[in-house]
């Protein structure tokens, strides 16, 4: 479980986040949602302990970040950043193994773990691939396995932070992603993930965090944040918002 | 994909290649010896009980000069593989090389420092080979630092910045080394030359101790990190959310390489491109995982130096090639060669 309370943060003369709460509870997808340069991505660096912010402490598990060890605090924390810039020529299997460095569970656990991992993931075919040879979206894919096997199975007490995982993903491995991100948050995780795409937020998520120039503009069920007035507010775009037919979840059409 | 080479064959081939290295460095030169006679002398200076007949003049040549000269060879190419490993993994690019960012240059200013200074203040024979080192060692850390800190912005490491600030410090430390050139007497300035082309002639075992010590500590240091390297090369932060230190990885990556190219520099003079032809070589048999590069480079790095040195002692026999003359003209093609593999 990881929270913050009055949260901000300045970079330069800017003050990027303004008066942030927030708490991931395990079990939950909780989705950040704004325009460029709302501040997403510096919440997550404050989250992950990369920024330091000037009021406010995170905490994970009731303790605040920075008191947590290494590896310690890696077995309870993974982050998967927006994009990854190994330039050696690891195998996939390798890549997605360095997820179980925090851990010492042996060879042949960590073996099953990174095949679990990579299955959920939906590059299990990739496996003996050199990284280097995999385009954008496969090596998405890759990273978020490795991140899955750092905190697998994703019981409570771990939390999962990604920063725009489907940017690169068609629109079929935009739902396997989020489907495996959410079976994770079943069996426990607490799970924060930026998205840009609205719909796949109101499908997935179970809160959204909708931040506009560093606040919060509004925290709660997608149902509730994802109105027609608060996109108007926030993005400036007139939407129509309606039932998913066969869901209910809310759908989000452009006007 | 392409096929790996295992490393436990990596490992036997590269033993087997460094005996025969060993063995070949000891027997050739201007007296060439023959090959058993070499093989029997030198297990005799091991202390096996072997027969010493007819090979007092063998044992005095390995022992005086053979011996020395290999294990600098030896010491020098695992140094600066490492190194070239150190700093590829440190800089996150398979590019990056002692020479090419400016470390060599640092230590040679610091070398240039050492000898003519030395010279100037009366320094007794004894401490040169210390000085030397430390001054080499200094100069380089400095440097490393240097470049790196310029390299960096916002958290990130930028490759053609530091490629730049390397370019930069090592015309530099080209423009100290000349100006202690024209500053130095006769004796100083042929000491100052032959550290500009690289050699393992005159190798002495007061030379060799403060490298060998370096070699090990280096040697024994650097694969313990092996995990938090290929942990690195996905990104600082990445390495961070792993659980690794990654502020403590870097300072022990920039000690060690300054320390190691410090060493072989003061030992050996400028020998360029072993620190990336050996680790490359090494990634392209056996994949780029640090806990089989590291050691395979060790090794790799050593035999690459003794050949190169084999070459250098027997084209032009009985003169002598300076050794930096000849990995440059390996080093630099391959280096090319790479840059254009990477564009296709």
């Amino acid at each position: 479980m990881l929270q913050v309370e009055g949260l901000h943060l300045r970079r330069g003369s800017n003050e990027v986040l303004h008066d942030i709460h927030l708490q991931l509870s395990p079990g939950q997808v909780v989705g950040v949602l704004g325009p460029n340069g709302a501040g997403k991505s510096s919440l997550l660096g404050v989250l992950c302990g990369e920024l330091a912010p000037d009021r406010g402490q995170v905490t994970l598990q009731g303790r605040p970040l920075a008191d947590w060890g290494g590896q310690e605090r890696a077995r309870r924390l993974a982050v998967l950043p927006q994009v990854s810039s190994l330039g050696f020529s690891f195998r996939v299997e390798e890549v997605v193994s360095m997820g179980r460095m925090p851990h010492g569970t042996g060879q042949r656990r960590d073996a099953e773990i990174v095949a679990a991992a990579l299955q959920a993931a939906d590059a299990w075919h990739l496996v003996d691939r050199s990284y280097l040879a995999l385009s954008g979206g496969e090596r998405q894919r890759v990273h978020l396995a490795r991140v899955l096997a750092q905190l697998w199975p994703g019981e409570e007490g771990t939390t999962l932070l990604l920063d725009e995982p489907t940017s690169m993903l068609d629109p079929l491995h935009q739902h396997t992603t989020l489907e495996s991100v959410r079976r994770f948050a079943d069996r426990g995780a607490a799970v924060l993930v930026i998205l840009h795409d609205l719909n796949l937020a109101a499908r997935y998520c179970d809160r959204i965090l909708l931040l506009e120039q560093g606040r919060c503009h509004a925290f709660a069920t997608p149902e509730a944040v994802l109105t027609p007035a608060a996109l108007k507010a926030v993005y400036g775009i007139d939407v129509l918002v309606q039932a998913h037919p066969e869901r209910g979840h809310p759908l989000i059409i452009t006007r | 994909m392409k096929q790996r080479v295992q490393p436990r064959t990596l490992f036997i081939c590269l033993s087997l290649l460094c005996l025969l290295a060993v063995w070949l460095s000891l027997a050739l030169g201007p007296v060439s010896l023959p090959l058993f006679d070499t093989l029997r002398a030198g297990l005799r200076l091991l202390g096996l009980p072997i027969a010493a007949d007819g090979l007092q003049q063998a044992e005095m040549i390995l022992g005086q000069i053979r011996l020395p000269r290999t294990l600098l060879g030896l010491a020098v190419g695992a140094v600066l593989a490492l190194s070239g490993v150190a700093m590829q993994g440190l800089f996150r690019n398979p590019l990056a090389d002692p020479g090419l960012v400016g470390v060599a240059a640092g230590a040679a200013m610091g070398a240039a420092v050492a000898i003519v200074g030395g010279a100037w203040f009366g320094m007794p024979e004894a401490f040169a080979p210390y000085l030397l080192s430390f001054c080499a060692f200094v100069g380089g850390l400095g440097v490393t630092a240097l470049v790196y800190r310029l390299g960096r912005r916002d958290g990130q490491t930028n490759v053609a910045t530091m490629l730049l600030a390397g370019v930069a410090m090592t015309a530099l430390g080209g423009a100290a080394v000349g100006l202690f050139s024209y500053l130095a007497d006769d004796a100083t300035l042929r000491t100052l030359t032959f550290w500009n082309l690289g050699s393992l002639n005159g190798a002495s075992y007061e030379r060799l101790w403060p490298l060998l010590l370096v070699a090990a500590g280096v040697a024994v240091w650097l694969p313990r990190r092996a995990k938090a390297l290929n942990a690195l090369l996905l990104g600082e932060s990445e390495a961070r959310h792993l659980g690794v230190d990654v502020e403590r990885l870097k300072r022990e990556l920039v000690f060690c390489t300054a320390l190691g190219v410090g060493a072989a520099v003061a030992a050996a003079g400028l020998i360029g491109f072993i620190g990336l032809v050996v680790p490359h070589l090494v990634r392209l048999l056996a994949g780029p995982d640090h806990r089989v590069v590291l050691p395979a480079s060790l090794l790799a790095g050593g035999v690459l130096m003794l050949f190169a040195d084999l070459a250098a002692r027997l084209l032009l026999a009985p003169a002598e090639l300076p050794i930096g003359i000849v990995t440059a003209f390996i080093g630099a093609p391959f280096f090319l060669f790479l840059l254009i593999r990477g564009r296709s």
